[in-house]
């Protein structure tokens, strides 16, 4: 064959099989050209994962604190995000709020960290957010062409990673939370006395809020697959094939989402937490 | 000419040797406006270094000879223009990391061959022949992105999987294939599942997509600008899913008997 592409037994030359040598294994096996470091990028290819780990750090941290504090949550006609809904029996008193006391009163823990473990698992699982600890906090790679600094790799095909495949199941539940904290947002609606027809800032604060947090929820590569990426053809069904094609627009910007969304709930959440307090009172509009 | 009165010197590592050892060389080098990397590889042989071994052939981006690193980074050496880099600045060429070096910059990429043959064809509908098939715009409109690859095999030189990990060569077919997978899975008219052939499965059971952890490498590195990992690889992984690990898409095409 004039390409000199025709088959041929695996040897250590083809390169399907060498395993490393004694010498060293990756971009140092022997039958790789010789260069001693482990990579030869100039420009700041470090910056990348080391902004992303200190955004999900200082992320980590915040709702850490704020998940288990168990206080200052709600400030009507406003609750925080992490605390919503609010399950257990020594939820905060909400008027029309969605505090259901589903759990009884043994749970005697933070209402939020009966919610808090399904956001948390949808985003933990999020194609985006794999990529980005992966890169910030595992270097499995720093960053591309950067060699990384473990011995194996198994990628996802075993316990515990291979886990990530259940992000759908976190994305049906995160269409619920989402929900729940668009009823929020609709609440908001009322002024502190709880009579409808108010705004005030933090109403803004929360509309922010849930349109990135659907906007991040719609975008989800799992969101797109099961409205219609999962087809083989898409003639057949017109409208799950436009809906596809919506899905994916968001798509294209699910990793800006994916941080918007964070800050914003973040945000939204110390708000709540600012007027709980009593250090800041809420601008009312009308 | 303007031209020739923007030629500056620029500093050049390129690397040079073979299987057996090597390293870096530094040249100097006149580079003039408008050229890109491959035109000063080109001057150095005609001019300081005959013998340095090159592979390319179009010198436009499409035939995906002239893969190489520079400055660290996988590119193709005729598609990255000089004006991208200071002038002072040391441009750095060497081999791709992840295959087998030849000689200078010139790798064995007869992995990728291997493992494009060990990926199932598209398998023809039977009840059609060539020339009838018939496919609506919006069915192929997937596929055809993926059909832009120009094999730089840039993809495959960048994941990490195989780059970092010797040892997973034999396992994982890489992005580019993955991407043929996905390619195939998508297509209306193949008829593999009719034959028994689930492409769904076998990508994660035979070509190693667990292996993949979607830090999107490939897709930054990639000259046709295939956003490979969120359209290939992710629904590929989407798609092994329904196979593998969830009873409820399972449940319901066990109950409704559906094919596909």
């Amino acid at each position: 064959m004039a390409t000199g592409t025709e088959p041929q037994p695996h040897t250590e030359a083809s390169g399907a099989k060498g395993a490393a040598g004694p010498s060293g294994t990756g971009v140092h096996a022997p039958s790789r050209a010789a260069i001693p470091a482990r990579h030869l990028r100039t420009d700041r290819w470090w910056l990348y994962p080391a902004t992303t780990a200190a955004g999900l750090f200082a992320f980590v941290v915040y709702s850490t604190w704020r998940a288990f504090a168990n206080a200052d949550y709600y400030s009507a006609p406003y609750v925080s995000p992490f605390y919503s809904p609010c399950l257990a029996e020594n939820c905060h008193p909400m008027r029309g709020g969605p505090n259901w006391d589903v759990f009884g009163s043994w749970w005697g823990l933070s209402p939020a960290l009966l919610i808090l473990i399904f956001p948390l698992g949808f985003r933990l699982t999020c194609y985006y957010y794999r990529k980005a600890y992966y890169r910030g906090f595992w270097a499995s790679p720093p960053a591309c062409a950067v060699a990384e600094p473990h011995k194996k790799y198994t990628g996802e095909t075993r316990f515990p990673l291979i886990l990530q495949n259940i992000h759908r199941y976190f994305f049906y539940f995160a269409v619920l939370v989402a929900g729940i904290l668009t009823y929020d947002t609709v609440l908001t609606f009322r002024n502190a006395d709880y009579a409808w027809g108010h705004m005030g800032l933090g109403t803004l604060v929360f509309l922010v809020n849930i349109v990135l947090i659907w906007a991040y929820t719609l975008s989800c590569h799992s969101c797109r697959h099961i409205v219609g990426g999962r087809l083989r053809h898409f003639s057949k069904h017109p409208v799950r094939y436009r809906l596809w094609g919506w899905a994916g627009k968001l798509n294209a910007r699910h990793a800006a989402l994916a941080w918007a969304s964070l800050i914003s709930v973040a945000a939204a959440d110390f708000y709540v937490f600012l007027l709980a307090t009593g250090a800041f009172d809420d601008p009312r509009f009308f | 000419m303007s031209a020739q009165s923007d030629a500056y010197k620029a500093h050049f590592r390129i690397w040079r040797g073979d299987a057996d050892g090597g390293g870096l060389t530094d040249f100097r080098v006149e580079v003039n406006d408008g050229e890109v990397v491959l035109d000063i590889i080109h001057r150095l042989q005609a001019t300081q270094a005959p013998d340095l071994a090159v592979r390319w052939n179009c010198k436009a981006g499409k035939c995906g000879s002239c893969s190489a690193e520079i400055n660290g980074r996988p590119r193709l050496m005729c598609m990255t223009r000089m004006s991208v880099f200071e002038r002072d600045e040391t441009v750095t060429v060497t081999p791709m990391r992840a295959f087998p070096v030849v000689r200078d910059l010139v790798t064995d990429v007869s992995f990728n061959y291997t493992k494009a043959r060990e990926i199932p064809g598209f398998v023809p509908p039977p009840d059609l022949a060539p020339g009838d098939y018939r496919m609506r715009q919006e069915d192929v409109g997937r596929s055809q992105e993926f059909r832009k690859c120009i094999e730089c095999f840039l993809c495959q030189d960048t994941c990490h999987v195989v780059r970092d990990h010797e040892e997973n060569k034999a396992a994982f077919a890489g992005p580019r294939f993955l991407m043929r997978i996905a390619e195939l899975d998508m297509h209306p008219l193949d008829a593999a599942p009719e034959t028994g052939l689930d492409r769904k499965r076998t990508a994660q059971e035979n070509h190693g997509l667990g292996h993949c952890n979607i830090t999107k490498c490939c897709t930054e590195v990639c000259p046709e600008h295939i956003r490979i990992t969120d359209n290939a690889l992710i629904p590929l992984k989407e798609r092994a899913a329904d196979r593998k690990y969830d009873p409820l898409v399972w449940l319901g095409n066990k109950i409704r008997r559906r094919k596909e």
